[in-house]
Formats: structure tokens, C-alpha cells, sequence
């Protein structure tokens, strides 16, 4: 179980502060949770602030009990932690085969990490002594990240944006990879996303949104509040057009 | 030739081999000729004017290997050797070439090895250099290798030159000329520490109609350590010529990258790329969310990149 006590994160842009998190308190046990909101309103920020890549300005993360606020990345992900990263890092030199063994910590069989790369519906054959470099697309190195967090199987998983740079058609698949994985992964999923159809395998939905949770629950008690949620900037085109009327 | 053990592992880093090889060799010890042994069609000869080889490969030798490390393992000991190589027509071989040096004593241990490669019509060359230093003396390691490479028409050349730590100083020059049809591929990995210096010159004549040459360099300066990579491509006829070079910078360390392009014809077609950073802050992170320290990241991102 993971547990956010009063997180807040601030940052400072020419010179002026800005609070990007403000009082965050949540406690998720659930499996399956989704993390929603409009652009720009801390979501991304709320998970690396999980993981250890960004350190709160103020507050507590519990991990299964324990206070990890002050632990590096390092020690999250060997206390079960993992993420996967909106825009995955591309390494020149570094194989696939290599990256999924690093995430599996352990010495595979080239079978076995053929697995996981099929579970996320890249035929294994041709990926697996690829370089991750810039000669994979958006979506093959998506679904590399995604075999990396199958083969960490840890009892968190923080996904940010899983669907980004994903096209539509193969999106449906990633759908199926995340069912599967629930069953597959014995922990909790984390998920940040827009869509809808993530929205219905979720076993609840946080809405956030200029920083602060908006709504929580299960998605018929979400949707409404979501359907509210207007990113600022078309309310201020709206009330230009409305004046200029 | 019975070999100690430092010769076997000094063998064995600069060439893969586990003993004496097989096919045609030449294995050079303490400047004095350790062994030898030629076939069929690979003859190998003691230079007569100056120290060094001649190694003569016949017409439509297939599928066949010459090895011809050098190793150094008495300290003070200063090498130079000129080996030339006459690959016939129609050939496709293997060439391991490299050197080791073991210095555990105080005085400066060195060798010179200037290779000329007369590459026939229609051959196929892999060559693989790889250097290598080891020791506790505070004698320096120094290899300065002087590579000329002269390609007929339709010839193809792939050159691997290695070097990873433990020399102290290295000049490293390479040429090409390159006839109709010809083609040249050399990748270069370095990585430097402490106060070890290496500088690296390329220059490739792009004579002959349809010829390319692709001049790679991957390279990782640590400490205190200085890199000079200089790479020069002439287009002086229809051809492609492409460079690059890519270097991680640790450290205090200093990184000099000069590519540089002379068209002489129109129809030369001209790249090149160079890249100087430090290992991404990204990486290191994406590293450490999958378990390892920030130094274990740093080690698996320096030897993806070296690989």
C-alpha cells in the first residue's frame, strides 16, 4: 500500500513560485487505479514524487509501512517500486535483451525474455538484440518499457501515460497487455491516463486537477466531475468569444 | 614457444586466443619473434631493410585467418615494426592484428607498428586491432599504430580498432585511398582514465567512382584524461563518405572532435556528425528505477555504449 500524507511540491519558474501539488493526502491499495486530470495539473509530478525522482517540498510517502520520503530510487525500486516513463529513455549500445534482464535483475533465458516481449505483442525475434536507440518508433520502445515493468513484477507499478505516442490501433492491444498484466503482476498498478477504456478496468479513478484531488471512486461516482474539468485556458478563449459576442 | 602467464593473458586480451592459434601466425614477444607458422596460401617474411613482416595472402584465398599480435611484457622495451600486407585478388580473410602491454617496472614500455594494406580486386577484409595495457610499474604504456590502407576496385575492408583503458599515451593515424567500387568501414572504441592520452586521425581519399567510406568512433573519456579525434574525408569523385563521431565526457576530462569534408566533385555525397555529452540525467534515472546504483548505472551505460 502506498500512502501520500499531506505532499506538496512547489517549483520556481523566473522567479516566481509555483504549487504544483498541494496537500496531497491518498492511500491506494486497490489493483488497478487510475490517475486523471487535465494536462499540466501535477499528475506526473505525483508519481515521480513516488518513485523517488522528485523530492516533495513538504509531506510524507508511506510505503507498506514504512516512511520512504528520504529513501534514493534506487532504494524504492528494491523495496518494489517500479515506473515506467511517459517517454522512455533511449541508450545507444544497450540491447533489449539487456534492458529487460537489468529490469528482471536476474540472468534470463533468451525464451523467458522472449516472453515478456511478446506479452506486449512485439514478436520477440526481431526485437530482442535490437539496441534501444533511435531506430525504435514511439510505440515499439512503449512496449519495450511495459516488458521491462512485466519482468520487474513489483508490488507497485506507477505508469505515466502508457497510451502516449501509441496509435489508436495498437492501443486496443495495450488494453489487453494491461489486463493481462493485472492478472500477472501479483501487485498494484498505478496508472495516469486519458482514456476511457483504462477507465474501465480501473477499480477506482483520482481525479486531480490544479493540484489538488478532485474526485476519488469508482468511475460512475468520477465521470461526472470529470466531465466538469475544463483546462483553464479554453475558459479564458471561452469568455473572450463570449465578450467579443 | 612455451608462453608464461602473462604472455597468455596479454595473448588472449589483444586476440581472443587461448593459446597458439591456428592457420597462419606471427606472434611477436619482447620485440623478438616468438613463433611463426605460414599455409598453403598465406606466407608470412622477415623484412630484410627494417624490422617487421611481409604477410602475402594468394589470389582466392577464402575463409582463412592470419593472426599477428605483439606482446610486451619486460619493461623499457621500445618496438617498432613495419608489417605490410599483400592480400591478392578475389580474397575474403580475417586479420587480427593488436597489441599488449604488461609494464610492472619503472621505465617507459612502447610499441610502434606501422601497417600498410595492399587490398586486391573483389577481396573482403575484416581486420580487428585491439590494444591493451596492464601493470602496476609507474613505467608509461605507449602504442602509436600507423594504419595505410590502399583499396583496389570493388575491394571491401571492415577495420575494429579497440582500445580500453591502460595506455597512457597513444597517437593513433589511419589513411585510406580508395579505388571504383571500393568500400571502407572502421570503428573505433576508446575509453581513457586518470591521465591516459589519445589521439585518433582518420583521413580517407575518395578516389575511384562508386567508392564509400563510414568512419565511426564511439568513445568515453574519464578522470583526467584527454581525446583528440580528428576524421577528414575527401570526396574527390562520385562517392559517400559518412563520419561520426560520438563521445561520453566524464569527469575533468577533455574531448576534441574535428570532422572535416572536402568535396572535389559534385557528385560526392559528404556527411558528418559529431556529439560530445555527458551520460543523460534520464538514463541514469531509468537505470536506478529498475534497481541499480547510480555507479552501476554508469558502468552498464559506458558498456552498452562501448559494446
Amino acid at each position: 500500500m502506498i500512502e501520500l500524507r499531506d505532499v506538496c511540491f512547489s517549483a520556481e519558474s523566473a522567479g516566481v513560485k509555483k504549487d504544483i501539488l498541494q496537500n496531497i493526502n491518498l492511500k491506494i491499495d486497490e489493483r488497478f487505479v487510475c490517475l486523471t486530470g487535465p494536462n499540466g495539473s501535477g499528475k506526473s509530478t505525483l508519481a515521480r514524487i513516488i518513485a523517488g525522482i522528485v523530492k516533495p517540498t513538504s509531506g510524507q510517502i508511506i510505503f507498506d509501512g514504512e516512511d520512504i520520503t528520504d529513501l534514493t530510487i534506487t532504494e524504492r525500486a528494491k523495496r518494489g517500486i517500479s515506473f515506467a516513463f511517459q517517454q522512455p529513455v533511449r541508450f545507444k549500445g544497450i540491447t533489449v535483451k539487456d534492458l529487460v534482464t537489468l529490469a528482471a535483475g536476474k540472468k534470463l533465458t533468451t525464451a523467458e525474455c522472449c516472453q515478456y516481449l511478446s506479452e506486449v505483442g512485439l514478436c520477440a525475434q526481431d526485437y530482442i538484440n535490437r539496441e534501444v536507440d533511435d531506430s525504435l518508433s514511439g510505440g515499439e520502445i512503449k512496449r519495450i518499457e511495459i516488458a521491462t515493468m512485466l519482468a520487474r513484477s513489483t508490488s507497485l507499478t506507477l505508469f505515466d501515460e502508457p497510451e502516449a505516442g501509441i496509435d489508436i490501433w495498437s492501443f486496443g492491444n495495450l488494453i489487453e497487455v494491461f489486463q493481462k498484466m493485472y492478472d500477472k503482476i501479483q501487485g498494484n498498478i498505478l496508472i495516469i491516463s486519458h482514456q476511457e477504456r483504462i477507465f474501465d478496468i480501473a477499480d477506482r479513478i483520482i481525479v486531480v486537477a490544479d493540484g489538488q484531488v478532485v474526485a476519488d471512486g469508482e468511475k460512475e461516482e468520477v465521470l461526472p466531475v470529470l466531465a466538469n474539468q475544463r483546462p483553464t485556458v479554453c475558459s479564458v478563449l471561452t469568455e473572450k468569444v463570449k465578450k467579443e459576442d | 614457444m612455451a608462453m608464461d602467464t602473462i604472455q597468455k593473458r596479454l595473448l588472449r586480451e589483444v586476440a581472443d586466443l587461448h593459446g597458439i592459434p591456428e592457420g597462419a601466425y606471427n606472434i611477436r614477444s619482447d620485440g623478438k619473434l616468438a613463433g611463426r607458422n605460414t599455409t598453403a596460401n598465406i606466407d608470412i617474411v622477415t623484412k630484410e631493410d627494417k624490422p617487421g613482416i611481409d604477410i602475402i595472402i594468394k589470389d582466392n584465398t577464402v575463409n582463412q585467418s592470419v593472426h599477428i599480435p605483439v606482446i610486451i611484457a619486460e619493461t623499457g622495451i621500445k618496438d617498432l615494426v613495419y608489417n605490410d600486407f599483400y592480400v591478392g585478388e578475389n580474397c575474403d580473410v580475417t586479420i587480427v592484428a593488436g597489441c599488449g602491454i604488461s609494464n610492472c617496472g619503472g621505465q617507459e614500455s612502447r610499441h610502434d607498428g606501422i601497417h600498410c594494406f595492399h587490398i586486391g580486386k573483389n577481396s573482403k577484409v575484416k581486420y580487428i586491432e585491439k590494444h591493451y595495457g596492464e601493470g602496476t610499474g609507474t613505467g608509461g604504456r605507449v602504442m602509436n599504430p600507423t594504419t595505410e590502407i590502399e583499396m583496389a576496385e570493388n575491394s571491401y575492408m571492415e577495420m575494429e580498432t579497440t582500445q580500453i583503458k591502460g595506455i597512457d599515451d597513444t597517437i593513433r593515424n589511419t589513411t585510406g585511398k580508395l579505388a571504383d567500387g571500393a568500400k571502407l568501414e572502421i570503428h573505433e572504441k576508446i575509453m581513457t582514465h586518470e591521465k591516459q592520452r589519445a589521439e585518433t586521425y582518420f583521413s580517407v581519399d575518395l578516389d575511384g567512382v562508386d567508392c564509400s567510406a563510414n568512419v565511426i568512433s564511439r568513445s568515453v573519456a574519464k578522470g583526467d584524461s584527454v581525446q583528440v579525434f580528428s576524421s577528414m574525408i575527401n570526396g574527390n569523385n562520385q562517392c559517400a563518405g559518412h563520419t561520426a563521431c560520438d563521445a561520453i565526457i566524464m569527469d575533468n576530462a577533455s574531448v576534441v572532435a574535428k570532422p572535416e569534408l572536402t568535396a572535389n566533385s559534385v557528385e560526392a555525397s559528404l556527411i558528418h556528425e559529431a556529439a560530445i555529452g555527458k551520460i543523460a540525467g534520464d538514463q541514469l534515472i531509468k537505470l536506478m528505477t529498475l534497481g541499480l546504483t547510480e555507479e552501476e548505472a554508469e558502468e552498464q551505460i559506458v558498456a552498452g555504449f562501448l559494446k
